[in-house]
């Protein structure tokens, strides 16, 4: 290996892959103010740029001339460290995402990696709203604080039953099973149909939801909640400090839209793949868009992912405490582990009479259906008798 | 260790450091441009208007607790499945037996706390 591979690889890549993440970020809060703004029958900012894309930057360099205020009943260290302990691990989280190619760090734990530090995102909030030493950021902490810890669970476990398939993956293949990479390659084949969400759909809902909770957005925004809490734990926070927490809400977002994407939607692989009829649209051969490809999929699929996001956030009402909390403990828990125990004998299975017809992930992926479509059936006959 | 994992290892926490940097940095730059006129009424804690009469920080429901010790409890055993899921390919059967023992005797104790009335948050 070259100098200059070397240096790409160690210093180079994580810093193009941060800075292409910052940047997506005002692209992001764009399109929910174009969204939701249709949404409720207006236009939406459209006077900055061409059709108002230039607006968030505007929005950012206003918020970075202002005065920051730094209350004077505060814990002052905590206070001022809560809002980079809330964007550093979202963004650090984002070295472990391959995006095609293009990957920071591609160590061989990408899944532990986001998981511990999806956990300490929970810090920056929980500090922010208890430094603040004012009433609505403490319930606001406090809520987000709970709220966050609850559906983890739920998500962990998902993402457990996808590790399932992954690792029968690898052990039959080559990789890391814990890798991102590895995940992503598993789900190669005939287009979409071999992507995750389809046999892997509790777990795909679950993750879904627990990821809406998680970044603390409506139905799930509680945390924040306008009109009993004020802005919740941000509450005293002003100027570019605020923004953090606002930057920090759309990374975590990108974040998680980017794990959903490797987990559950084939990551960079093209829907076209692997059909006969499209396969003349398979740019694989042809030396530039080789690269470009996989990336235009990723950032596609992830888009597609923080539109559900806005979509669902203009859409929903917010959910009432002892409501979200049931469903993270009540019906998200015992939903994801009941799938990680069907997982497991529908894989061991499938390890047994591999070869036998099908090889590969072809018998857990007839029985996952079977399941589920029996599971819906009972749920179905259930719901007419009573 | 292969050189290649140790690259990996080094672009990660080069990426942390890039992350922590950036994040410093901003509200920094945003300290030096912004004007500082701090007045009373400014400095005081925001409660829509009203002086504030207490500290913030003090006790909080017992449930919160509850919540923390329950997510504890749990996150340990879902942090134990990891390693388990990570090798279960390379295993035989012996993987899904232990696992469904140890499934089973982590819904039993999911159960006996549901029973316990842990997941009623509006009594």
């Amino acid at each position: 290996m070259g100098f200059w591979e070397g240096l790409w690889r160690m210093a180079l890549a994580p810093l193009v892959v941060l800075m292409v993440v910052l940047t997506t970020v005002p692209l992001w809060i764009w399109l929910e103010r174009r969204v939701c703004a249709r949404i409720q029958q207006r236009i939406g900012p459209n006077r900055v740029g061409v059709m108002g894309l230039l607006q968030p930057m505007a929005d950012a360099a206003k918020l970075i001339f202002k005065e920051d205020i730094t209350p004077a009943h505060v814990d002052r260290v905590v206070y001022l460290l809560a809002p980079i302990i809330a964007l550093v691990p979202s963004m650090a989280a984002l070295a472990v995402i391959p995006f095609g190619d293009l990957q920071a760090a591609d160590v061989n734990i990408g899944v532990l990696w986001i998981l511990a530090l999806s956990s300490l995102a929970v810090y920056g909030v929980v500090l922010a709203g208890w430094a603040s030493n004012n009433k609505w950021s403490m319930m606001g902490g406090i809520r987000s604080a709970a709220q966050m810890v609850s559906y983890e669970l739920g998500m962990s476990l998902a993402i457990i039953a996808v590790l399932l398939t992954t690792s029968v993956y690898a052990a039959s293949h080559g990789g890391h099973a814990l890798s991102l990479r590895t995940a992503v390659n598993s789900q190669q084949g005939v287009g979409p149909l071999a992507w995750n969400f389809i046999w892997h759909l509790p777990a795909f809902v679950v993750f879904i939801i627990a990821a809406v909770a998680e970044s603390n957005r409506a139905p799930f925004d509680l945390p924040e909640a306008e009109q009993e809490l004020v802005a919740g734990f941000h509450t005293e926070y002003s100027s570019f400090r605020f923004a953090m927490f606002y930057m920090g809400e759309y990374v975590h977002m990108t974040t998680l839209s980017a794990v959903c994407t490797c987990l559950f939607f084939g990551g960079w692989l093209s829907p076209f793949a692997g059909i006969p009829l499209l396969a003349r649209l398979n740019v694989s051969t042809v030396p530039v868009l080789m690269y470009l490809a996989p990336l235009f999929w990723f950032f596609l699929k992830v888009t597609l992912f923080i539109f559900l996001y806005i979509w669902l956030r203009w859409t929903l009402p917010r959910m009432r405490w002892d409501q979200l909390m049931a469903l993270g403990w009540v019906v998200l828990l015992p939903a994801a582990l009941v799938w990680v125990a069907v997982v497991t004998v529908l894989a061991g299975a499938g390890k047994v009479v591999d070869g036998f017809v099908f090889s590969g992930d072809g018998w857990f992926r007839l029985l996952s259906l079977l399941a589920v479509a029996a599971a819906y059936l009972i749920y179905r006959r259930r719901r007419g008798s009573s | 260790m292969e050189p290649n994992e140790s690259i990996a290892w080094v672009a990660l926490g080069v990426a942390g450091a890039l992350a922590l940097i950036i994040a410093s940095a901003l509200p920094f730059i945003s300290s030096l441009l912004g004007p500082r006129r701090p007045s009373d009424v400014k400095l005081q804690s925001y409660e829509c208007g009203i002086t504030p009469e207490q500290e913030a920080m003090g006790p909080v429901s017992v449930r919160f607790g509850v919540t923390a010790m329950l997510f504890l409890l749990f996150d340990i055993e879902v942090v134990f499945l990891y390693p388990w899921a990570a090798a279960f390919g390379r295993m035989g059967l012996f993987a899904v037996f232990e696992a469904l023992v140890f499934l089973a005797i982590l819904a039993v104790g999911y159960l006996w706390v549901w029973k316990r009335g842990a997941f009623e948050w509006d009594k």
